[in-house]
């Protein structure tokens, strides 16, 4: 079965055949490239969410339609990336997924099963990482293990694992406030993985690295997403990395926020962000975001405006 | 280097501070049963630590006032965190909270000793009564002020119930319960001191009324001493020590 990718594509894409694999994935045929993406609808989900709608009440005592009908489905084993212009709900999203907020209308499931709370099956990674700071760095990675009732020697072991996969092995004893941004950012990453959830939820965890410890975390990322058979759902601003990263993209609409498209990533792993089959491929799904991202913009002048 | 010079002021200050009441003395402007000189009040302390007097004094004074405060900060804890989670009792209570907080501790105790007759009973509820309100009022303000993701991010990794209030909550609302526990922990050793003062009881109260009845003022003084050490150690040597540790595990200062 090949199909013709119909949407409007650079034009060096547009001709590229594609092919769907046994799994229902999309496949790139010569070149590696994007396509827009058809969910099978027999596969079984990891993670479904069925007409997710969710209202915020402001402070004026008015209400903000954060997410409109939400429909996505996320396979096990996933890595799917989310990419919108800010404020378009993507941490909203996450929260719905971890069980922290209800939506106001339709329903997150879980291997099938309704969502009603939190869970440790699902960890999410704050966009604030939301890191404890009376406790040590070693104590924040053995937080979720202890809620779990895990044994101390095997928390012990599991800590120093996990602060050697983060590189901060020298840092255990250290406060929050003690570390840097970006150390900050690969404890909260060892403390989510440490609970060995089934499915990640990472919202812009690098967004404060320099470009080195990013590329780092990348392959790191990858290669215990491999090891370990999760599902991630990784909400960035940066297109290049969610090219990097993921077996798809999902790009959210401006408020409301809505799936506008979807994108299969076929390029070959390894990838790297400085590939330049990841720049071609995200120059089309910057084409779409740069739309949305001009009507956030607008609003945002609307509202100083008014 | 600094705290050098630190403790040099604090010796010039308290030297010349005893120098002026042993002249003043001296002068004997009046008699030593109104003011007594340095060495007078001395004396006392020693006899006092000596015949064991100030040990049971400091013990029983202890003992109740420990009770005393910790009976506050459960009740406080229950209060405050029951009314910072509904908003009538916020709207409502909240500021019948504030407002009896303006009522002199000492004022309940009529009424606890109608309640509870001239028992330890009525020490116990006059102490409560002196820090609860504000322990309530710290642990209202912790609840709100803490800051929402701690909440979350305890919840998101398995934390709820008991635990999430022990291991997450507490801890995360403490930098704003703290300067409200040390308040109330001021305001019940007042009460205590009050307290003890009306009626037979032992205690550091007792043994100023004691001075008094044998118009023995070195007594008073020294019991007086007693009571502003011991205050001030515990503030020193606890709520500051405590302070200091938060402050520096959150990264409040810029410790080196
Ligand atoms: N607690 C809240 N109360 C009211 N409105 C909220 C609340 N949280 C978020 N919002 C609003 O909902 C919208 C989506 O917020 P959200 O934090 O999910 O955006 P985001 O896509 O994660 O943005 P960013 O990329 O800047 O992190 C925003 O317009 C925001 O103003
Ligand atoms: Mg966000």
């Amino acid at each position: 079965m090949t199909v013709n990718s119909r949407n409007a594509f650079t034009p060096e894409t547009r001709k590229v055949q594609l092919r769907v694999d046994a799994g229902g994935r999309w496949k790139a045929g010569a070149a590696p490239t994007i396509a827009p993406l058809r969910v099978n609808p027999t596969d079984t989900a990891k993670v479904s969410l069925k007409g997710i709608s969710l209202q915020y009440k402001t402070g004026n005592g008015s209400r903000l339609l954060a997410l409109d009908d939400i429909n996505l489905k996320v396979s096990p084993g996933e890595f799917l990336c989310i990419v919108g212009p800010s404020g378009c709900g993507k941490s909203t999203l996450l929260h719905l997924i971890a069980g922290l907020h209800q939506p106001s209308m339709g329903t997150v499931l879980v291997d099938d099963h309704l969502v009603d709370g939190p869970g440790t099956d699902r960890i999410l990674i704050f966009q604030e990482l939301g890191l404890f700071p009376w406790l040590k760095v070693g104590e924040n990675i053995e937080f979720g293990m202890k809620m779990k009732g895990v044994p101390k020697s095997e928390r012990r072991e599991r800590v120093q694992h996990h602060l050697r996969l983060v590189h901060l092995s020298k840092f255990k004893d250290s406060y929050i406030h003690q570390l840097s941004g970006g150390m900050r950012q690969r404890v909260a990453l060892a403390r989510a993985l440490a609970t060995e959830p089934d499915v990640l939820l990472m919202d812009e965890p690098f967004a404060a690295l320099d470009a080195q410890t990013r590329d780092l975390l990348h392959d790191e990322l990858e290669r215990i997403w491999a090891e370990t058979g999760c599902t991630i759902i990784f909400v960035t601003h940066n297109v290049r990395e969610a090219i990097r990263l993921g077996d798809r993209v999902a790009l959210l609409t401006f408020r409301p926020g809505r799936v506008k498209r979807e994108y299969a990533v076929n390029l070959p792993r390894p990838r790297h962000l400085e590939d330049p089959s990841v720049a071609l491929a995200a120059r089309e799904i910057l084409d779409d975001l740069r739309e949305e991202i001009n009507k956030s913009i607008a609003a945002e002048y609307e509202g100083v405006q008014a | 280097m600094k705290s050098v010079k630190k403790v040099g002021k604090h010796v010039i200050f308290y030297a010349a501070l005893l120098g002026i009441w042993a002249l003043l003395a001296k002068l004997k402007i009046w008699p030593s049963y109104v003011f007594p000189a340095p060495l007078g009040v001395l004396q006392s302390l020693r006899d006092g630590f000596a015949d064991h007097s100030f040990w049971i004094g400091i013990g029983v004074s202890m003992k109740r006032i420990i009770v005393g405060y910790a009976l506050s900060i459960v009740l406080g804890m229950v209060l405050g965190l029951g009314v910072a989670s509904n908003k009538f009792l916020e709207e409502t209570m909240g500021g019948l909270l504030v407002s009896l907080q303006s009522l002199p501790s000492i004022c309940w105790l009529p009424l606890a000793v109608l309640w509870f007759g001239l028992t330890e009973k009525a020490i116990l509820f006059v102490v409560v009564m002196g820090s609860l309100l504000s322990i309530t009022i710290a642990m209202e303000d912790g609840r709100t002020q803490m800051p929402k993701i701690y909440r979350m991010a305890g919840r998101n990794l398995g934390a709820s119930g008991l635990k999430l209030f022990w291991y997450v909550l507490l801890p995360a609302s403490l930098p704003f319960i703290l300067s409200g526990l040390k308040q109330g922990w001021a305001f019940a050793w007042r009460s205590l001191i009050s307290g003890e003062m009306i009626f037979v009881s032992l205690g550091l109260g007792q043994l100023l009324m004691t001075g008094r009845d044998l118009n023995d003022m070195s007594l008073v003084i020294a019991v007086m001493i007693l009571i502003v050490v011991i205050g001030f150690i515990v503030d020193g040597l606890i709520f500051r020590t405590l302070e200091k540790r938060l402050q520096y595990k959150w990264g409040l200062t810029s410790a080196t």
